[in-house]
């Protein structure tokens, strides 16, 4: 076994953490999350753990708090902080550890904000507590985080309540909060994923500043490379628990060593041009406006169209009113004013007015695909049921059909009995596809139905979805916030902004020069795999306001 | 019924306005960009000029929602009391034949109708029976004569007397067991509280009674029963009157209130704020005290204003079974002779208590509310 490093700050050596599973039906097992796992985080610097969900990155990123969330044990190894091994201490010592010489970001910091008390309180709690600084010298440095940190009104942002400030605010505020008590390494688990890209520059930004000026060290954890590449100094790649490559920013992201790593680089090699042709419409959405029942607005005249056989995609961020557009179209939302033309014929506004054969031509996949589907339906009757409901078929010839759109799906018949529960989150979206398949429909909403899964599991399912196009000339409608998906996908692209269409028309046009002030903000939002890319941005940022 | 109403009622109300507060302003603002365009829409009666009570809900919303409650529950106790007679007209049976007996010639009955008035129209004895009610009284009982508010006023104290010693056993008691069942979760402790407590809340109340008396009067003659008191009584033979009757109570809504406080406790001991708190290096107690407690409070509050409510006005059979001179048992007596000042009297303060508790409930539960406390 490897010596923990002497001059490291944190020196992780052999680490092993198990859990129980309850398999119904069976007898408790004991299962492996991570073995084998060495890393040195040095003062200072900042370490960054990447993979795919469940590779075991959050679980890592505890250990230096010696924290096991619900009931992970960390039953191997050495966790040693300044020589001290922290699984040797008792609760005592380990809450002297906690808040106090290691933090703790959560990914999502509105609902790590206790709702109760003010968000001042809360970011020098665990200062005060642990006796580190009088309540004056932690106010003076809670106001000094919120500057360092760009938070609005610093001298009375304390004051506010976690419901009062928006969600990149609190991610900012829980990083003020693991400032405060001065630690010595601050463990940020994922801060940035739940933000839109327009926040999550801002406040990658605002940690990168916050660590530089405070020389606190910091485990970055992520699934996202291109994230990780701006901000650390050393890049820790995870999978199944196990380490995959262990190397500087530098050589990870310019010469990775392992198939996996170069996997993950190449992630958004995907890609395609858009068709020449985009004059044969099939969808045509026109002066759309719509809302609720309260008066509030959603979308304000929007018009667009997709022809066959092609993508548009549909961009923006949360609050754009996407989604919204998508619902008009399926007739889940009667809109106020405008129509919506399908294949030369105008569609009856709300649900109930359409015809099942109208319904059958839209179909629809969702961002979170085991909510979708009924958890006790087997993948047979998820596929089949829109066998039976248009076609009427039954018995043999719907699992022959069945078998078929699985195929097509590349999953192969020994899922046709299987749970939801029982597949992978890449197979759910598969299932789903293929329930939306099996209506022969000729356009697809896809409502972000990628954004819920790694990329690489992401990737497959683009991949499959343009071969599942090029097979069935069916259009799709992609709803996305990532620029990524947009460049490799779509023909058309629709960007949206508040509720309005700010941009439209072919990828190539949309995507290029001159841009209007939102959309050039938003591709310049998107991190890219480049070591430096974020302090361009700035100075470029900081360029242009300094030349208004 | 009422209770499971009045549980889902604050959080559907606060919903309701925390949600169309910000949505207002938005409509606001768009809609003075667009100019006139959208002033034909449905929406238009939301902008511009505000009424004062429209102001008054964007300013202080948590004074509006109080003052909502209030309002609330004086037009429900309204809307009770129209029910209750309505609903003791609609009984079938009449006190004049009921009380003459053999002897109820036409004539009789017809100077006994007249005597209690109730020749008269429906409404007018609504509003003259509505109108001595907001002032207390209540009316002369028809079989003692008597005056129904003075009756009441004895019968009211012994019954709060019995729900007051019920409460300051059971609420501790619960909230207590609770919390020792989060600490010890799925372990012996737990499951012992959880069996017990569910047996508890299975058996009926006057089977629950009976067996009481049963061991503790008969068998071992430790009790009293039955449990009267007089007016004459000192406090410790009042107390050791009531001791079956509390015991039963106690062992009636115990259960409730202990699964609900444990069940919150725990569902906020799960939230990422605490985790949070744990990750401060907090000791427990802190985290208990001041990251979990506030944020479990509401449907606390709730549960056990369901129950003290029960106390007051759920005693019915408790009273009957243990022979407790409250008001229970004073309302049953009186349905069973046709005494109809008294079952109206007796159904509106029972009423009264309960919307009242339930309004205090919520009100609390709004108070608690941060987001309701601090709007944006």
């Amino acid at each position: 076994m490897p010596e923990p490093s002497k001059t490291a700050l944190l020196s992780v050596r052999n680490l092993k953490i198990e859990a129980t599973s309850y398999p119904p039906g069976e007898a408790p097992k004991t299962v492996t999350l991570v073995e084998g796992v060495n890393f040195d985080v040095q003062k200072g610097k900042v370490l960054g753990l990447i993979g795919e969900s469940g590779a075991g990155k959050s679980t890592i990123g505890l250990t230096a708090l010696a924290y096991g969330r619900g009931g992970v044990r960390i039953t191997g190894g050495e966790v040693t902080l300044n020589g001290q091994d922290l699984l040797k201490l008792d609760h005592a010592g380990i809450r002297k550890v906690r808040g106090a010489k290691v933090c703790y970001v959560a990914q999502s910091a509105a609902a790590a904000f206790n709702p109760a008390h003010r968000l001042g309180e809360q970011v020098i709690e665990a200062t005060l507590k642990h006796g580190i600084m009088s309540r004056a010298e932690a106010e003076k440095r809670a106001l000094y985080l919120f500057r360092v940190l760009g938070l609005p009104n610093p001298e009375t942002f304390g004051e506010r309540y976690p419901h009062q400030v928006s969600g990149g605010q609190l991610q900012r505020a829980m990083t003020a909060m693991a400032l405060c008590p001065n630690p010595e390494l601050i463990v940020f688990d994922e801060p940035t994923t739940a933000l839109d890209v327009t926040t999550q520059i801002d406040v990658l930004a605002a940690i990168k500043h916050a660590i530089e000026e405070t020389h606190t060290a910091a485990i970055y954890i992520t699934h996202d490379l291109a994230v990780v590449a701006q901000i650390t100094d050393d890049i820790l790649v995870l999978r199944h628990g196990k380490m995959v490559e262990y190397g500087t920013v530098k050589q990870i992201i310019e010469a990775p060593t392992q198939d996996y790593t170069r996997a993950l680089v190449n992630v958004r090699g995907t890609g395609r041009d858009e068709a020449a042709d985009q004059s044969d419409t099939l969808l045509k959405v026109d002066n759309v406006t719509a809302g609720y029942a309260n008066g509030f607005k959603v979308l304000h005249n929007v018009s667009l169209h997709l022809p066959k056989g092609q993508t548009l995609a549909v961009v923006g961020e949360s609050g754009s009113g996407k989604s919204t557009l998508a619902r008009v179209i399926t007739g889940l939302l009667p809109p106020q004013e405008g129509t919506v033309t399908f294949d030369g014929k105008p569609l009856p506004r709300a649900l109930k007015g359409r015809k099942n054969e109208e319904l059958r031509r839209i179909q629809m996949i969702y961002q979170m695909a085991d909510t979708a589907m009924n958890p006790r339906q087997t993948v047979r009757n998820i596929i089949g049921r829109p066998l039976t409901f248009y076609f009427g078929l039954h018995g043999k010839q719907k699992t022959e059909r069945v078998r078929e759109l699985l195929d097509q799906i590349e999953m192969g018949d020994r899922f046709l009995d299987r749970f939801p529960a029982e597949l992978s989150g890449g197979q759910k979206q598969r299932v789903a596809i293929a329930r939306a398949l099996a209506a022969r429909p000729e356009l697809i909403l896809c409502d972000e139905p990628t954004s819920a899964l790694d990329p690489l599991v992401a990737e497959g399912i683009l991949k499959l979805l343009l071969k599942l196009q090029e097979e069935t000339q069916v259009s799709y409608m992609f709803i996305t916030h990532d620029i990524a998906i947009v460049r490799a996908i779509a023909d058309s692209v629709a960007v949206m902004h508040r509720g309005k269409l700010v941009r439209f028309g072919p990828k190539s046009k949309v995507l290029s020069p001159p841009f209007d002030d939102y959309t050039d903000l938003l591709l310049k939002s998107v991190p890219e795999m480049e070591i430096g890319w974020l302090e361009k941005v700035l100075t470029t940022r900081r360029m242009e306001s300094a030349g208004n | 019924m009422t209770g499971g109403g009045s549980t889902r009622d604050p959080a559907a109300t606060m919903a309701g306005v925390a949600g169309s507060d910000p949505q207002l302003s938005v409509a606001a603002g768009t809609d003075a960009s667009k100019g006139n365009q959208s002033l034909n829409t449905a929406t238009s009666n939301d902008q511009g000029a505000l009424s004062p009570w429209g102001k008054f809900v964007r300013k202080s919303p948590l004074a509006a929602l109080i003052l909502q409650r209030l309002a609330l529950s004086v037009a429900l106790l309204f809307a009770v009391s129209i029910m209750i007679f309505g609903g003791v007209e609609a009984l079938p049976g009449d006190f004049a034949t009921t009380y003459l007996g053999q002897s109820a010639t036409p004539q009789a009955v017809a100077n006994i109708r007249k005597d209690l008035g109730l020749d008269q129209p429906a409404t007018t004895r609504y509003f003259q029976w509505l109108g001595g009610a907001l002032q207390g009284d209540f009316g002369n009982s028809w079989a003692s004569r008597n005056s129904v508010s003075e009756q009441i006023g004895k019968r009211l104290g012994n019954s709060l007397f019995l729900a007051f010693f019920a409460a300051i056993i059971s609420i501790p008691l619960a909230i207590g067991l609770g919390m020792l069942a989060v600490q010890f979760r799925d372990r012996l402790v737990d499951k012992v509280i959880n069996v017990i407590s569910l047996a508890a809340i299975s058996l009926p109340e006057f089977f629950v009674g009976y067996l009481l008396i049963l061991f503790f009067a008969v068998q071992m003659g430790v009790a009293t029963f039955p449990a009267t008191v007089y007016d004459s009584m000192g406090l410790t033979e009042r107390l050791s009157a009531i001791a079956l009757p509390t015991a039963t109570l106690v062992l009636v809504v115990l259960a409730h209130m202990m699964r609900m406080t444990r069940a919150a406790i725990l569902n906020v001991m799960s939230s990422a704020y605490v985790e949070t708190a744990e990750l401060k290096g907090l000791s427990g107690l802190r985290i208990i005290a001041r990251h979990a407690a506030p944020n479990a409070v509401a449907p606390v509050i709730n549960v056990v204003a369901l129950n003290l409510a029960y106390l007051v006005v759920g005693v019915v059979v408790v009273e009957v079974v243990f022979v407790y001179p409250g008001m229970g048992q004073y309302m049953v007596d009186a349905v069973t002779v046709r005494d109809m000042p008294v079952v109206q009297a007796c159904g509106l303060i029972f009423a009264a208590f309960y919307i009242f508790l339930n309004m205090v409930a919520d009100i609390l539960a709004i108070v608690a509310n941060p987001r309701l406390r601090h709007p944006r």
